[in-house]
């Protein structure tokens, strides 16, 4: 019979056990399991950036057992609210204890997750964010270059506005134009990194270009018909901006309608997904764009084997989609992860595994990574790899989809050319 | 010459945001509802469309007509089950309801059609132009001002003529004696929705054929429209249209000042036309 003496007896007793059993569980976890983390945003409108996670992280999990590893790989999702990641940083790294976080696609996404490991002491492999955005955006004072400080946990591998700037400027130097450039710059983060100092009017003044910017306009505008006047009143050949999707398609549209007629085309950031040139149909031929990734790059990956076309092929055949560039960087991440955690000792050691990321030299499937070397500068070399940027172009299909073929590779002459760069009219 | 241009561009653009505020006003005119997921359920009509036109293959100005009754069926669907239950003497439930449909909307497309960016393929059509000697006008802006011209005169005809008009006005001047006379507000509702949404899917036509649009673009478009119908003056759809072009306008010469001013000088309109008439520019009743 229960009394309530008793139940009160067995209850502490209970209690004491599951105490004890709770403190016993770390050292326990450690010779387990090691955790990662894995943030980006997979849903929301940034979500076409995730479209290889599940794929990828599959992918690694089955090989891991064979390069000796013995993870845990737990993966949250950041919605596309920069609040949002920051939760859920928090929660890998105090309720699941994770030892390392992965993080990619966009600075909304990448910034919040560093700055709390940061704080927090957990090592970070980041990507897929131009490294500007990355590094001075997670300063305390971005305007003040005096203040910037390297970080001793977040490591991040991408390329940056100089490399897009030059590729753009290498695209336009090899056809013959009247070297006028209309800019279509929104009032956003990209937009106003493009126009500044920093951005593109320096390098188009240095190499003889003629800026037309009419200004900073709103995301979500209905009517570009001030920029088309302005752009055609200038006489400009060759076109540039970096517009969100829904933006580029307006302004495309009535640019046509408007008889607006460049010779090129360079748009960064709308171009990136094969879905948002196929929405604009027949208007989206011979449109350029930055690439970052594709399976015409000459890499191979660290962890699989596989080239860059096998594992687009094989995530085209799980994801009955076509490729896209973030498919390799997501890849690479787990590859540098990998790679660093099998070079420590204990992976369970914070110290030891940012030490183990920042000594990376590791050929992986987006080319080589390894921090500190000198094409980044000073300030920021302890943090940021750069990888290699290339400019393509979008080939209507018959079929109606769109294939990128490479135009321009003085970034990295090691990428093949598909093509020549053709001009629109 | 140039002045004209930006004009001509800006009273076209104000023909596609008629387009977005002709439901709300319609709504709003009748039954004092707020829809706040209008954006949303314009986004819905445009899956809708694509959904028909993949489907089928067809042109989606022939879609459109597929998808308006039953996005009429869904107007009515929703007027009947979800809004009516909430209408009555507090404004604020019906705001709420419809704040949350526009979030259940979002991800239910989202998770149906994922955050793909889409767009309604309408062929040729879209990159064609009219030159009228002192400017260029694109084809569909042209029809999309057309529309809304034509949108509002049906409107108003269905209004002003016609006995489900007449109850309409009855419904919205006084409720309860509407009611004595044999008029079942729940039934007028339900139709005014559902007609609502036919000018939604209309709008989203237009909409879906000039930019991408995806899952969550609609709350964008909706304060424009908001702006539109009460700059016109409540109750008044010609009124709607007038404050579309307003605002329209009132952009394209911001832009073509400054493009920062673009969208401002669209508020700024709209915050001048208040100060000098509260009531909007063609108030139909007193209320």
């Amino acid at each position: 019979m229960i009394t309530r003496r008793r139940l009160l007896k067995s209850g502490a007793a209970f209690a004491a056990a599951t105490a004890s059993s709770g403190l016993a569980l770390p050292a326990f976890a450690q010779a387990k399991k090691l955790k990662i983390g894995y943030v980006s945003p997979q849903t929301g409108p940034l979500s076409a950036f995730s479209a290889a996670d599940s794929f990828m992280v599959e992918k690694f999990l089955a090989s891991a057992p064979g390069l000796g590893l013995d993870v845990e790989v737990i993966v949250k999702d950041s919605q596309s609210n920069p609040n949002r990641a920051a939760e859920v940083a928090k929660e890998l790294i105090s309720r699941d204890e994770v030892n390392l976080i992965l993080v990619a696609s966009t600075p909304e996404t990448t910034n919040p997750v560093c700055s709390i490991a940061e704080q927090e002491e957990i090592p970070v492999i980041s990507s897929v964010a131009p490294w500007q955005p990355w590094f001075i955006g997670q300063q305390g004072n971005p305007g003040d270059p005096a203040s910037w400080q390297e970080f001793d946990y977040v490591y991040h591998f991408f390329w940056g506005l100089e490399d897009n700037v030059a590729t753009f400027m290498n695209m336009w130097n090899s056809v013959s134009t009247n070297k006028k450039v209309g800019a279509l710059w929104p009032n956003d983060g990209d937009g106003n990194a493009w126009a500044s100092e920093v951005g593109m009017p320096p390098v188009l003044a240095a190499q003889g270009y003629e800026l037309t910017d009419p200004g900073r306009y709103q995301n979500l505008t209905d009517d570009f018909s001030a920029q088309i006047n302005a752009f055609k009143q200038a006489g400009c050949e060759i076109m540039t901006g970096i517009p969100i999707p829904p933006d580029f398609t307006t302004f495309w549209t009535q640019a046509k309608q408007q008889g607006f007629n460049p010779k090129l085309v360079s748009v960064a950031k709308a171009l990136l997904f094969p879905e948002s040139v196929a929405a604009l149909g027949e208007l989206g031929h011979n449109l350029t764009a930055e690439v970052w990734w594709s399976p015409n790059h000459p890499y191979k990956s660290s962890l699989t084997g596989e080239s860059a076309a096998e594992m687009a092929a094989a995530f085209e055949a799980a994801a009955q989609r076509q490729w896209t560039m973030p498919v390799g960087f997501v890849h690479a991440l787990f590859e540098v992860a990998a790679d660093a955690i099998s070079r420590v000792d204990d992976p369970t050691d914070g110290d030891a595994l940012a030490a183990a990321i920042g000594s990376t030299n590791l050929d992986t499937v987006v080319g080589k990574v390894q921090w500190g070397r000198d094409n980044v500068p000073e300030f920021a070399r302890k943090n940021i790899s750069k990888t290699p940027l290339v400019g393509g172009q979008w080939r209507r299909k018959e079929d109606g989809t769109f294939d990128l073929v490479i135009v321009e590779n003085a970034g990295a002459p090691e990428i093949p050319l598909g093509g020549t760069l053709e001009t629109l009219s | 010459m140039m002045l004209i241009d930006t004009l001509a561009q800006g009273l076209l653009l104000g023909g596609l945001y008629a387009l977005f505020a002709a439901g709300l006003s319609l709504v709003f005119g009748i039954m004092r509802l707020v829809n706040l997921a209008h954006g949303d359920l314009i986004i819905l009509g445009a899956y809708l469309i694509l959904t028909i036109t993949t489907a089928t293959g067809l042109n989606p100005f022939l879609a459109v007509l597929l998808a308006a009754p039953v996005m009429f069926g869904l107007g009515w669907f929703l007027q009947t089950h979800l809004l009516n239950r909430v209408l009555g003497a507090d404004i604020l439930p019906p705001l709420l309801v419809t704040f949350g449909l526009s979030v259940v909307i979002q991800n239910a497309l989202l998770s149906g059609f994922s955050a793909d960016s889409q767009k309604l393929a309408a062929g040729t059509i879209e990159a064609q132009s009219v030159d009228l000697g002192i400017v260029t006008l694109g084809v569909m802006p042209l029809l999309t001002f057309a529309s809304a011209v034509a949108v509002v005169f049906a409107l108003n005809q269905v209004f002003y003529r016609t006995a489900l008009g007449r109850a309409f006005r009855a419904t919205s001047d006084d409720q309860t004696t509407a009611q004595l006379m044999g008029i079942r507000p729940q039934n007028i509702f339900a139709i005014a929705t559902g007609i609502a949404l036919v000018v939604a899917t209309i709008a989203a036509l237009y909409l879906g054929t000039r930019a991408n649009f995806d899952p969550s673009i609609g709350p964008a478009r909706l304060l424009y429209a908001f702006e539109a119908v009460i700059i016109g003056g409540l109750g008044s759809l010609w009124g709607t249209l007038a404050g579309g072009i307003v605002i329209g306008m009132a952009q394209a010469l911001g832009a073509s000042i400054n493009p920062e001013w673009q969208i401002l000088s669209g508020h700024i309109a709209f915050v001048i036309v208040l100060l000098i008439r509260p009531r909007g520019l063609f108030p139909r009743a007193n209320d």
